[in-house]
């Protein structure tokens, strides 16, 4: 098939930035099969593969995007499916412009093909068109404990499903997903993709108990107690950082977490549910990550006038995903950059009035290889607001560590484990945002499958001699 | 799904559950509580344990009714299901090393001093209890709490059952007359746990309140129950519920009060009763 010479992207067909402020559906309306061929078509099909390298979960990109140009998106889909257990999920959120994309020789001299919006068709196609159901699996009889059903705990049971494990994951919360459920706005994942991908993993013999707080309800002993040969904590990091300033427990002020909660998992955004969100007129959200922009743009469609993102760097060092913030600036979200808080501002009766913030300038890089914010001595001024929802990272929950006699812990709290992903605990395994502390989906998922891999190894050397 | 096995009227406000919920009984320990969502659209709510059967497999719960949320979990019957049931979270109630306590429950929070009451008693501690309520017909609990306490006094605002005057009236009493407790327990309406605060003070007796803020997911991940004690942050949802009362910053707690009061549907367990 003859290369599309076009420089740039094959363009995705969005809701238009006016309309969609007032709304919750999905923002990219995603590609038509004719857009998907076209975009394929843009592929090089490289033989040093680049952008497979660029991939946590190595995804076989080059062969799925071949399909697509040949018309098979179902096998395009099942090629993705290989190493990817939850395809229309990292097709939507996955920062491909610094994974696969980043890597992608057509974006030496342009845009580079757009892996993540083809991912997502051809896992969107499937979902929508095919019947197949996946195939019986034999099971080997050795059970698996799953504790947190987010990224890292759905890839992690994908990957021992397929290789015959009983799986049960244990939920804290009345519906699965983790942050992809709580944390992540619909119009940005929506949640029927979530529950399909979810639905594919039952489908092969995957067990999902909920209102499982564990470290409380059961304890991570209790289920070897209970027959399970290996456990693996995927619990994310759910702790919210606040920004330990004066006036930080004025009404008004909230985690990121909070906020999104309320919003996505109890849907509080839709009349019919009768859990309560804080609906601002002016609001500021402090923090320059994805969950900022999420936050903020979640504001803006509970009617919000006025929405800041304070951030105290400058744009370049933003770490949310660049179409985030491209959106949210098509929104209306006005970007406050270089400026930090150091202050929340009440009325008599304890609600938000205004957040002080100084200005900052930027000095020698840190450890993170970003330059160091350094404020600027009497910079001191006040951003009129009635809601400061405070997004600047979040650390795992403790929870579990509290409650695992000799589980590991770093100084953060992120549990350590070795290259197998095992824990200080024999049997016990853990990867995702527990491990690392709060980083993307992708990552997540790349490391439950590597655990997956140590789990498997494990068991397999336990039980040596017998056969799986 | 979690079967609604008893219910009883308190009072034409306040209704006892006894739920179905065989794992949170196993674990369920004095102070601890429970998030639950009566229905798919429903909000989750925080509710205390007021008592648990382990062999039964069943869970206390005592509620007002003051919002959206408890007036739908009171539409349940025998037999009816709540959809989820999570717990038991938050850290028990710290019994250990008390001899004499003067455990003080306001209202409805007399649904958790009971279980704090039971468990300081049968630890083998001396337990006066002195419950409040606005009048007679409020009294809840009656016969629970006198088996669980050496002395047990009601009072009511108005009078009516013949002890007319505020918990800390009758805990102010007990404190002049001598009276030398380890610890003084008090749960009930925020100004309420306040006042007790701000009179044992008076007299140095450590004091020991349990807090109830707003919280959806019990783990510590909203932030939404922060409570400052001590001038740092905790979250009341795994650093307590219970904290020093001696400590925590009433004015700051008394405004987080009204968070979502312009929202509404905001569903609590404390309310004046």
């Amino acid at each position: 098939m003859a290369i599309n010479r076009q420089n740039q992207k094959t363009p995705m067909p969005e809701q238009r930035p006016e309309e969609r402020v007032s709304n919750f559906e999905e923002v990219a309306h995603g590609y038509t099969a004719e857009m998907a061929q076209n975009e394929a078509a843009r592929c090089l099909d490289c033989k040093h593969r680049p952008c497979v390298s660029g991939c946590p979960v190595n995804v076989q990109i080059p062969d799925f995007i071949k399909l697509i140009t040949e018309g098979d998106f179902e096998g395009a889909y099942r090629t993705i499916r290989q190493t990817n257990s939850l395809p229309a999920v990292c097709g939507r959120v996955c920062p491909q412009e610094v994974q696969c994309e980043a890597k992608c020789v057509r974006g030496i001299k342009g845009e580079p093909v757009a892996i993540g919006r083809l991912e997502r068709f051809a896992a969107d196609y499937y979902m929508n068109s095919s019947t197949e159901k996946p195939d019986a699996l034999r099971q080997n009889g050795h059970r698996v404990a799953i504790i947190g059903s987010g990224p890292a705990g759905l890839a992690c049971a994908g990957d021992l499903a397929k290789l015959g494990y009983e799986v049960t994951i244990f939920e804290a919360f009345h519906a699965p997903g983790g942050v992809l459920t709580y944390g992540i706005p619909e119009f940005r994942l929506p949640k029927a993709i979530v529950e399909r991908e979810i639905e594919m993993l039952r489908e092969m013999g995957v067990r999902i108990e909920t209102n499982m707080v564990i470290g409380k309800t059961l304890s991570v002993d209790e289920l070897f107690e209970q027959g399970f040969e290996a456990v693996f904590i995927g619990s994310g990091a759910g702790l919210p950082g606040f920004l330990g300033i004066p006036g930080e427990g004025l009404v008004g002020v909230m985690s990121a977490n909070e906020f999104l909660t309320r919003i996505n998992l109890m849907k509080a955004y839709r009349d019919d549910y009768d859990t309560p969100v804080r609906h601002s007129k002016r609001a500021a959200v402090i923090g320059g990550g994805n969950v900022a922009m999420d936050a903020a743009r979640c504001a803006k469609r509970l009617g919000a006038e006025t929405v800041y993102v304070v951030y105290r760097r400058s744009e370049a060092e933003m770490p949310a995903r660049l179409e985030e913030i491209h959106h949210a600036k098509e929104e209306g979200i006005e970007f406050i950059f270089l400026t930090a808080p150091v202050k929340i501002h009440g009325d008599e009766d304890g609600q938000v009035s205004a957040l002080e913030c100084v200005r900052m300038e930027l000095g020698e890089p840190d450890q993170t290889g970003r330059r160091r914010p350094v404020e600027i001595e009497g910079s001191n001024h006040l951003i009129e607001v009635d809601t400061v929802i405070v997004a600047i990272g979040n650390t795992p929950n403790p929870l579990i560590r509290m409650t695992t006699p000799g589980l590991k812990t770093d100084r953060k709290g992120c549990v350590v484990v070795d290259e197998n992903m095992m824990t200080s605990r024999e049997g016990v395994f853990a990867g995702g945002d527990a491990v690392t502390g709060a980083a993307t989906v992708i990552l997540a998922m790349g490391a439950g499958k590597k655990a997956a891999a140590g789990i498997d190894r494990y068991i397999r050397a336990k039980s040596e001699g017998k056969e799986i | 799904m979690y079967r609604v096995l008893r219910k009883r009227v308190l009072n034409p406000s306040v209704t006892w559950m006894d739920v179905e919920a065989p794992l949170v009984a196993r674990k369920a320990k004095a102070g601890q509580f429970v998030i639950l969502r009566v229905n798919e659209t429903g909000e989750r709510i925080p509710l205390t344990i007021a008592d648990y059967d382990r062999e039964k497999g069943s869970v206390t719960i005592i509620f007002q009714k003051v919002g959206g949320t408890t007036r739908l979990l009171d539409t349940l019957e025998e037999g009816d299901y709540i959809l989820d049931f999570a717990g038991p979270l938050g850290r028990p109630t710290e019994i250990e090393g008390v001899g004499k306590v003067a455990v003080v429950g306001g209202g409805v929070g007399c649904a958790i001093a009971y279980p704090a009451a039971k468990a300081f008693y049968n630890s083998g501690a001396w337990v006066d209890m002195i419950s409040g309520f606005r009048s007679r017909d409020l009294i809840i609990l009656e016969d629970e709490m006198a088996a669980v306490s050496r002395r047990l006094f009601v009072m009511t605002d108005d009078g009516s059952n013949g002890s007319k005057g505020f918990v800390t009236d009758k805990l102010k009493e007990l404190l002049e007359q001598g009276e030398s407790y380890d610890l003084v327990f008090a749960v009930g309406p925020v100004p309420m746990m306040r006042a007790v605060s701000e009179l044992t003070r008076q007299y140095g007796v450590k004091t020991v309140v349990s807090m109830n803020p707003i919280m959806i997911d019990g783990t510590g991940m909203c932030g939404g129950c922060r409570v400052t004690v001590g001038g740092e942050v905790k979250f009341a949802c795994v650093d307590g519920p219970e904290f020093d009362g001696h400590k925590i910053d009433w004015d700051e707690a008394v405004k987080r009060l009204s968070q979502y009061r312009r929202e509404e549907q905001n569903c609590r367990l404390f309310g004046q009763i």
